[in-house]
């Protein structure tokens, strides 16, 4: 019994122990940059994995930076654009995948396939053709437009998760519902809606992040005037302040420390909402 | 929050120009409507000395034209700009990179010709080449600056080895091998990472004493050399010879990293463009100066590469056409050649009207054009017209041969092979 | 139970015009397809057009493909960007697989403490812009900087030091594997919460049975898994035929040294837009787009009826 008990020890520190490792590996990279965006120029280069010390560490990057670039509202920007399209995600794929997966209807398959295809190919390969119509609509250097291409972009998956997810739903209730004589709508939204909740977290990691780290999209469609994101913006300050590092690793830290925090909140939903069907 | 429509402020602009245009024909033409023009341009690094010394100056003197600066990374703006005329979304005014790609614009009816713009006649023909259809008879960019090529050098260093600026090629070495020798410095500061550094700061920089400027560059044009020819084999092969005294790892390092290199005083002598002096200059510490390519062995002239680089055309479907010409018009006059040159050291104007450059630096520069004949880089005009690319070659076998990892003699037939699949030289 | 429940439906879709439906699919299907059906169709019809210097376009059929792929000039970059794409693939699929399953095997042992901090920092990256990625990697791994040097030197390594993302033979190689840094977040969490929805029961039994633990994951969870690791396949088949910013961010979009890492999204990107003194062609960048397109959907077929089927078989 001892014995066993040693081995289960054993086998946990060695658990342990690959999972530090790998975390260490995973995380780092991030931790170098927030540390050395607090150090003196001379302080990143000599030593670089030192942490800031009262003789090292400056704050002079996020001095330049807050300056010279409007970080605030790009970030803004960012906020806005990434939350609304969000919604529009959520709201516009929770009802499209509860049509395509309660209805029986001509086309059902061929309409679910077609949305599928969005999965599969990336839409910046129509980029000129989206630019166009953006134009065409008056919306251009609008974070309207960004919204649009970023809400068709988000679907397909949205869709795919969110139908997995109702599949789940036990079919008594809205039965049940549907004998009561509640309207189509009202069982969406009275009974289904809140049931999924669960697969927005998942929903909301898949979209969130590639719309948060767009680069390609704010700089076609609204890269100027107060309208760039906070990668858009980062990516400039970089181009712009490239050889000075404090300034590019406090932009960098401005950058990652969002996404972060808003990755902290969501995460545990993040595997209770996959846990729960979502993509198998 | 930032949503904010843009329509309102479109119709009020509306109303305003509609009340402006009445009061015009009222009072005859004395007041104009504010106009709003934009420049586009893959300066981005130039921003702040665009919105707080040039810009200005302009609008001081017409306040009835505002302007504003957009600036894209450079290796964005082509992209950047290809889509917004596509699109129609483009600036006022462009930034224009000098020949074909500018010309590829204005054959496809993006750009306004310029040739009634009074200001033009400051030029001479070498300055307007860059921007004009192949017969010279539209010019459809307003030349703006040149940029010209050299060696910087680390004056401390120097000093603290006894060395002195090498002036031919024999001497150069020497002055490598010391540095090396030393073993504190990095001889030359250069990567190969980006590839550009490679073809630009190394094949174009020392070329022209190799093929003797512009009359090498023409011949090859005109399909009488070859880049197979002596000359260019052997500028590969100085290039070549130069692998053992660049920093550790150079095949990765980039350009920044390069720059960091140079300024931190941690490498002596660096390839550069007359555009890296402004830089340099923000760094404390760092005294630096600058020499001319060395001499290859058995050469008197010397020759360097003056390359016009950058331009301001008008877009087409801009619409302010007037405003904007009356902007490029001012773009083209001495009082904006001197603003220029001298918030931009490194940048030198291509009028030729006289204007005083102060910076010490950018001065050793532009001295070099008493002694020395200018040329543009070779690759620039007609020859980067098909594909395979002459520019992209050349940055990627530049590249290769500082790596070592292709021969001189390899790069330069690889170079020739791409030109002759396409290029027919007019007979 | 279900067989009411479909009666009802189809009863339902009987009696009327089902305008519940339409409002449910509508905003989906409008956006989408406006946003991004449109936008790809319009690409496939411009790669069938060429276009002289003034950019005016006309129809020349499939004559941008007949020049892709038999013309030297273009047909050599074009299969060298999709080589080297492969190789980024297969990185992709060994290395990013592995580390995913087995950091996801690790987290889904029962009772293992602090699992909710292990799993939110091992996604940290995958959250990151490439933007931010390429940066920092540029700095662990410049010469200059020497981060990467210290460490292979503090190990007595020192020697084996180079500049992996300068030299032909490795920046591919390099590059890969800095994406799957960035995205393992992704099949680790998918194939986790496949793990720890396996029914404890299935694993009790055989854990009574007296099977180590290897044996218990290798031969009952791991098979259970198998859909999900193709998901995961053709999740990382797609990115990676669609790949482009941090190639882009790293190495530029001539993708140096000399081609090596040029893949399908940095090639596509250099002709349609164009690069520095080369003209952009957009619609020789349209047809290799659609080429892109259609590589994608090959590899997503033979996934659906050849490796699908197959585990369904094998499920069944």
């Amino acid at each position: 019994m001892p014995m066993v008990n040693r081995r289960v020890n054993v086998n946990r520190i060695a658990v342990h122990a690959a999972l530090i490792f790998y975390t260490l590996i995973a995380t780092f990279p991030i931790a170098l940059v927030l540390i050395n965006s607090m150090k003196s120029r001379s302080a990143i280069f000599g030593d670089p994995v030192a942490l800031p010390t009262p003789s090292t560490f400056d704050l002079i990057g996020y001095q330049q930076v807050l300056e010279k670039a409007d970080f605030v509202l790009y970030f803004g920007n960012s906020i806005v654009v990434t939350t609304v399209s969000l919604l529009l995600v959520l709201i516009a794929g929770a009802m499209a995948a509860w049509a395509l997966g309660e209805y029986r209807f001509k086309g059902n398959t061929l309409v679910a396939l077609y949305m599928a295809i969005g999965i599969m190919v990336p839409i910046r390969l129509g980029t000129v053709s989206i630019l166009k119509m953006i134009v065409g609509m008056g919306l251009i250097n609008t974070l309207t437009a960004l919204i649009l291409v970023y809400t068709a972009m988000g679907l397909p998956l949205a869709i795919l998760i969110l139908g997995e997810f109702m599949a789940q739903i036990p079919r008594d209730l809205r039965e049940a519902a549907r004998c009561d004589g509640v309207s189509e709508y009202r069982i969406f939204t009275a009974v289904i809606l809140p049931l999924i909740r669960p697969a927005v977290a998942t929903v909301a990691v898949f979209t969130m992040v590639p719309i948060w780290n767009d680069l390609w999209f704010p700089l076609i469609l609204a890269s100027g005037d107060g309208k760039q994101t906070i990668t858009l913006g980062a990516q400039q300050f970089i181009g712009q302040y490239v050889t000075n590092w404090n300034a590019v690793l406090a932009a960098l830290s401005l950058a990652i420390a969002p996404i972060l925090i808003l990755y902290v909140v969501f995460s545990r939903h993040l595997v209770r909402g996959l846990t729960m069907g979502a993509v198998k | 929050m930032t949503m904010r429509d843009e329509r309102p402020r479109f119709s009020r602009t509306g109303a305003l120009a509609a009340t402006a245009l009445a009061l015009v024909t009222l009072m005859g033409g004395i007041a104009h409507a504010e106009t709003t023009l934009t420049i586009e341009s893959w300066r981005n690094d130039d921003a702040d000395m665009w919105n707080k010394q040039i810009l200005p100056a302009f609008m001081a003197k017409h306040p009835d034209i505002k302007v504003t600066f957009k600036g894209y990374p450079p290796t964005e703006y082509n992209a950047a700009l290809n889509t917004e005329l596509a699109g129609g979304t483009a600036a006022d005014i462009i930034t224009c990179r000098p020949f074909d790609a500018s010309l590829d614009l204005y054959k496809k009816g993006y750009l306004t010709n310029l040739n009634d713009v009074p200001s033009m006649k400051n030029f001479s023909d070498v300055a307007k080449a860059a921007w004009q259809t192949d017969d010279g008879k539209d010019t459809f960019c307003m030349p703006m600056a040149s940029v010209i090529h050299g060696f910087i050098y680390n004056k401390k260093i120097f000093d603290e080895l006894g060395l002195t600026p090498p002036k031919t090629t024999k001497e150069f070495h020497a002055v490598l091998e010391k540095i090396k020798a030393d073993g504190k410095y990095t001889p030359i500061a250069l990567g190969t990472a980006d590839q550009w550094e490679a073809a630009t700061m190394g094949f174009q920089n020392i070329g022209p004493d190799y093929w003797k400027g512009e009359a090498g560059r023409k011949a090859l044009i005109a399909g009488k050399e070859k880049f197979t020819d002596k000359p260019y084999v052997d500028v590969f092969k100085e290039l070549a010879s130069w692998g053992p005294f660049m920093g550790d790892g150079y095949q990765a390092q980039k350009y920044p990293d390069t720059q960091n290199l140079f300024s931190l005083g941690r490498a002596a002598i660096y390839p550069a463009g007359s555009w890296d002096i402004p830089l340099f200059e923000q760094t404390k510490d760092l005294s630096f100066d600058a020499f001319p390519p060395p001499q290859p062995d058995g050469t008197d002239k010397c020759y360097i590469s003056d390359h016009v680089d950058i331009g301001m055309g008008v877009n087409a479907k801009s619409k302010n056409p007037d405003a904007a010409k009356t902007f490029i018009d001012w773009v083209g006059s001495a009082e904006f050649a001197g603003l220029y040159a001298n918030a931009l050291p490194g940048f030198f104007p291509l009028t030729q009207e006289a204007v005083e450059i102060k910076d010490p630096v950018a001065q050793t520069f532009v001295g070099w054009r008493k002694n020395c004949e200018s040329t543009i880089r070779n690759s620039y005009q007609i020859l980067s017209r098909g594909t395979p690319n002459l520019e992209n070659e050349l940055w990627a076998v530049s590249a290769n041969v500082l790596n070592g990892t292709q021969t001189p003699e390899a790069a330069a037939e690889q170079l020739q092979k791409g030109l002759d699949g396409w290029y027919k030289p007019a007979k | 139970m279900t067989s009411i429940a479909m009666a009802a439906d189809a009863s339902v879709g009987r009696r009327r015009w089902p305008t519940h439906i339409v409002v449910f699919l509508a905003p989906a299907f409008l956006v989408y397809t406006l946003f991004s059906i449109y936008p790809l169709i319009d690409t496939i019809r411009l790669s069938l057009y060429g276009a002289d210097e003034t950019g005016q376009q006309s129809f020349i059929g499939i004559g941008n493909f007949v020049t892709l792929l038999t013309d030297p000039n273009w047909s050599k970059p074009f299969w060298n960007a999709f080589r080297n794409n492969l190789i980024f693939f297969a990185i992709h699929m060994v290395v990013q697989t592995s580390i995913g399953l087995a950091l996801a095997a690790l987290l889904s042992l029962p009772r293992l403490k602090g699992a909710g901090v292990y799993r939110t920092l091992l996604f940290m990256p995958t959250m990151l812009s490439v933007v931010i990625i390429g940066f920092i990697w540029q700095l662990i791994l410049s010469p200059l900087w020497g981060i990467s040097k210290g460490f292979l030197a503090a190990l007595g390594l020192g020697s084996l030091f180079a500049p992996w993302l300068g030299q032909e033979g490795t920046a591919l190689i390099t590059v890969s594997l800095i994406s799957v840094w960035q995205f393992v977040g992704i099949p680790m969490i998918l194939i986790y919460a496949a793990l720890i929805n396996i029914p404890d029961d299935l694993i009790d039994a055989a854990t009574v049975d007296g099977a180590p633990p290897f044996y218990v994951f290798w031969v009952i969870r791991l098979p259970l898994v198998y859909p999900t690791l193709g998901v995961v396949s053709i999740l990382t088949f797609v990115g990676n035929f669609n790949a482009f910013d941090l190639i882009y961010a790293m190495k530029g979009a001539q993708a140096g040294p000399n081609g090596a890492t040029d893949i399908l999204g940095t090639f596509f990107y250099r002709t349609f837009f164009g690069y520095q003194l080369q003209a952009g062609n957009p619609t020789m960048g349209a047809a290799v787009a659609t080429m892109m397109l259609f590589i994608i959907m090959v590899g997503v077929l033979f996934y659906l009826f050849g490796v699908q089927r197959k585990l369904q078989h094998h499920l069944a």
